[in-house]
């Protein structure tokens, strides 16, 4: 075992060194912050646009009165519900009637409001006042009840600690755990999928396959891979949390994880490592499958997509804590990491996580071994039926 | 589930450094490797020679654990299992790989590592060995920066940095320029001399030749001759060549059947029973003998004698099986 890990480690600081010494892996660190910045421009631009154009107009035919009260009550409901909620409102003359006024080519409303506030008459096209009815609706009782009823202030009563709040506080945290991790691994472990490609086509293989075990140069593969995300990880990591000081954030107000956030923290990267191995042992023996770089592009989508059902599978057993199906995803290899991190937001039992990194470790080991034997049996056109060799020491 | 491979063999040591009994290697229905034997003695050099398509490479890759064989079984210094030894084995595959973005010295120092040797070491070692070959300047060079040749003598340096006992060469020359092969013939020696055991393969028989202690020539992924190069010239008769003043005459009568007639006299393998019979014929005839010379031949007769012979009977052998009842 011991000139296993020799090995492993052999090629590992190879292909580390490789990456992480390359002019590539700059742009590898500042890639994430592309997205960010795109976000930012197109995230502005898109709150733009939603927020002048795309909020039907409505007319406002009333008189004085009921107008300004209407206009009042929709100042009011828009502060508490945020102004996308509403159609925005326009003032347009009485006469000609609304029919006449939204049959012109200038017309600039959806549709016209009329009447008075206890009578309203609200004049469009069928499916615009499915739409407006509602909200138009909300305006004249609010716009009544202003002069009918007085506003109703509530008393605050406060408290130190509430367990609703913390158990929300913990989901979110298990939540957003969840989703970096699960980006993070998308991100990262991909890119194992062409890991043994270089050796196969630069003929390298040949000279590990002659020197090493085939387990030790898979294991050596995802070693190195581990470690530069690692890297990576904290270059982001460490990059965001100076973001997060920068604008004033406070870690201590961040909601804390039921296991707290020294355990959580170790928790997330302990799982991190194993949803990594996972995926990256899986994709590993299938990408060493792969003979070009072609075909493991053309295996990269379906790849992606069960890496969606994966998590899709493990963020709905957030939110059902104890549920057969949050059990499940749990024992589930490949969901087991992200529905544990989720379970360390919300369940303060550490024996669980012991029991799953022990389980998700050996999983690695399996798909492994069993991507070794496919390489062996499939690449290297060596060995007997794969399923016979499974538990053989790894000598050649 | 993975398990343990060890550096060190308890094995006892063996006058073979190589051995393989009833090898059989097949990649579908084409038996790559037919049953093969071979023991390879410990310190000598050992050439596997045989035309393209043999099996050779099929054969070394499965003595050395690259590929197991489906029947027989093989020892590599004394091990069952290859991998086992791989620390006091050097492999020169045929096809040539490295990391092109690798420098010389680390790719050197990194395929020692890969068996055994303390990176440290093996650096050192590598600008040693680097600038010994009068190939300084490249020592801090990335692969992809330097010639085929220069390339190669990197991947052979990375093959013995580590010192092994045995070294396995895969076509070594082929792809090497004159002086190249010529330097790669007196490392072969050298290492040779320091009682390392030295088994390669080629197609060139002149390397074979000059190089080895035994040979065995595979066809047809068998074995069809082993033994000195000595016992594979023996396996051909001598060729004698005969130029003479008259035409014909009853000395004819004394020539083998096999004589053939060409532009410069007579050619016929040396009988059985010597020259001196056939001499006595020729001056009792009044031949006029202009010239009589005897020729051993060389390992590329025997070579082309046998592996052709061999490949020729496979051919036949195959047409035969193809043949509807």
């Amino acid at each position: 075992m011991k000139e296993l890990w020799r090995a492993a480690f052999v090629i590992a600081r190879r292909d580390f060194t490789a990456v992480v010494l390359s002019r590539t892996f700059i742009l590898f660190l500042l890639g994430p912050l592309l997205p960010i910045l795109i976000g930012f421009a197109f995230g502005g631009l898109g709150d733009k646009i939603s927020s002048t154009d795309l909020r039907p107009v409505v007319g406002l035919a009333l008189t004085g009165q009921d107008d300004a009260a209407i206009q009042r009550a929709h100042d009011r409901l828009s502060q508490r519900m945020g102004e996308q909620s509403l159609p925005r409102l326009r003032r347009v003359p009485a006469t000609p009637s609304p029919r006449v006024q939204l049959a012109r080519t200038d017309s600039e409303v959806v549709a016209i409001l009329s009447g008075s506030i206890a009578h309203p008459v609200l004049t469009g096209k069928a499916e615009d006042l499915d739409k407006l009815q509602g909200d138009i609706s909300l305006l004249s009782t609010a716009a009544q009840a202003e002069r009918t009823l007085r506003f109703i202030t509530v008393e605050r009563q406060e408290v130190s600690r509430s367990l609703g709040a913390q158990a929300q506080g913990r989901l979110i945290i298990g939540r957003i755990a969840q989703v970096v991790m699960f980006f993070l691994t998308i991100l990262l472990a991909g890119m194992i999928l062409s890991n043994l490609v270089e050796e196969k086509t630069n003929k390298i293989i040949e000279i590990l396959a002659a020197a090493v075990p085939i387990d030790a140069i898979f294991l050596g593969k995802l070693m190195a891979m581990l470690a530069m995300s690692f890297v990576g990880i904290a270059f982001w990591g460490g990059t965001a949390f100076a973001i997060f000081e920068a604008i004033g954030g406070h870690a201590t107000r961040l909601p804390t994880p039921a296991v707290g956030w020294p355990i959580f923290l170790m928790l997330a990267v302990l799982y991190f490592g194993m949803a990594y191995t996972l995926l990256g042992s899986l994709f590993l023996g299938i990408g060493a499958q792969a003979a070009t770089v072609r075909e493991v592009q053309t295996l990269n989508m379906p790849i992606t997509m069960g890496q969606m059902l994966i998590f899709f599978f493990a963020s709905y057993a957030v939110d059902h804590m104890g549920s057969p199906a949050e059990v499940a995803a749990c024992i589930f290899p490949f969901s087991s990491p992200f529905a544990m991190i989720a379970r360390a937001g919300q369940d303060a039992t550490l024996w669980p996580h012991l029991v799953a990194l022990l389980w998700q470790a050996a999983f690695v080991a399996l798909i492994i071994r069993v991507g070794v034997l496919l390489f062996r049996r499939h690449v290297m056109q060596s060995g007997g039926r794969w399923w016979k060799n499974l538990f053989r020491p790894a000598t050649g | 589930m993975i398990g343990d491979i060890s550096a060190s063999s308890t094995a006892a040591p063996s006058a073979y450094a190589v051995e393989g009994h009833g090898l059989v290697k097949t990649f579908g229905s084409f038996r790559a490797v037919d049953g093969i034997d071979i023991q390879v003695p410990a310190g000598s050099i050992y050439g596997v020679l045989g035309p393209n398509g043999a099996g050779k490479t099929t054969l070394l890759r499965t003595l050395l654990g690259i590929v197991d064989p489906d029947e027989g079984h093989r020892t590599l210094l004394g091990e069952a299992q290859p991998l086992r030894m791989a620390r006091a084995v050097g492999y020169l595959p045929e096809e040539r790989g490295l990391y092109p973005s690798m420098k010389s010295f680390e790719a050197i120092a990194f395929m020692g590592a890969l068996r055994g040797l303390p990176l440290h070491v093996g650096r050192e070692r590598a600008k040693a060995m680097l600038e010994g070959h009068g190939m300084g300047a490249a020592i801090d060079k990335p692969i992809r920066q330097l010639s085929k040749g220069m390339a190669q003598t990197v991947q052979l340096f990375g093959t013995i940095v580590h010192e092994p006992r045995l070294i396995v060469l895969d076509e070594p020359f082929s792809g090497l320029d004159a002086i190249n092969q010529e330097k790669l013939e007196a490392l072969i020696r050298q290492q040779a001399r320091n009682g390392v055991t030295i088994l390669f393969s080629t197609h060139v028989i002149a390397h074979a030749e000059r190089l080895c202690e035994r040979i065995a020539i595979v066809a047809g992924g068998r074995i069809r001759f082993e033994g000195t190069p000595g016992d594979a010239r023996d396996r051909l008769r001598s060729q004698v060549r005969l130029r003479t003043r008259a035409d014909d005459g009853p000395w004819r009568a004394a020539l083998p059947a096999d004589t053939v007639r060409e532009e410069d006299g007579w050619h016929f393998a040396l009988p059985d029973e010597g020259i001196e019979p056939l001499l006595r014929a020729l001056i009792d005839g009044q031949a006029g003998i202009e010239n009589l010379s005897i020729e051993r031949p060389g390992l590329h007769d025997a070579f082309v004698a046998i592996a052709g012979a061999a490949v020729a009977k496979q051919m036949v052998q195959q047409d035969a099986a193809e043949e509807p009842a």
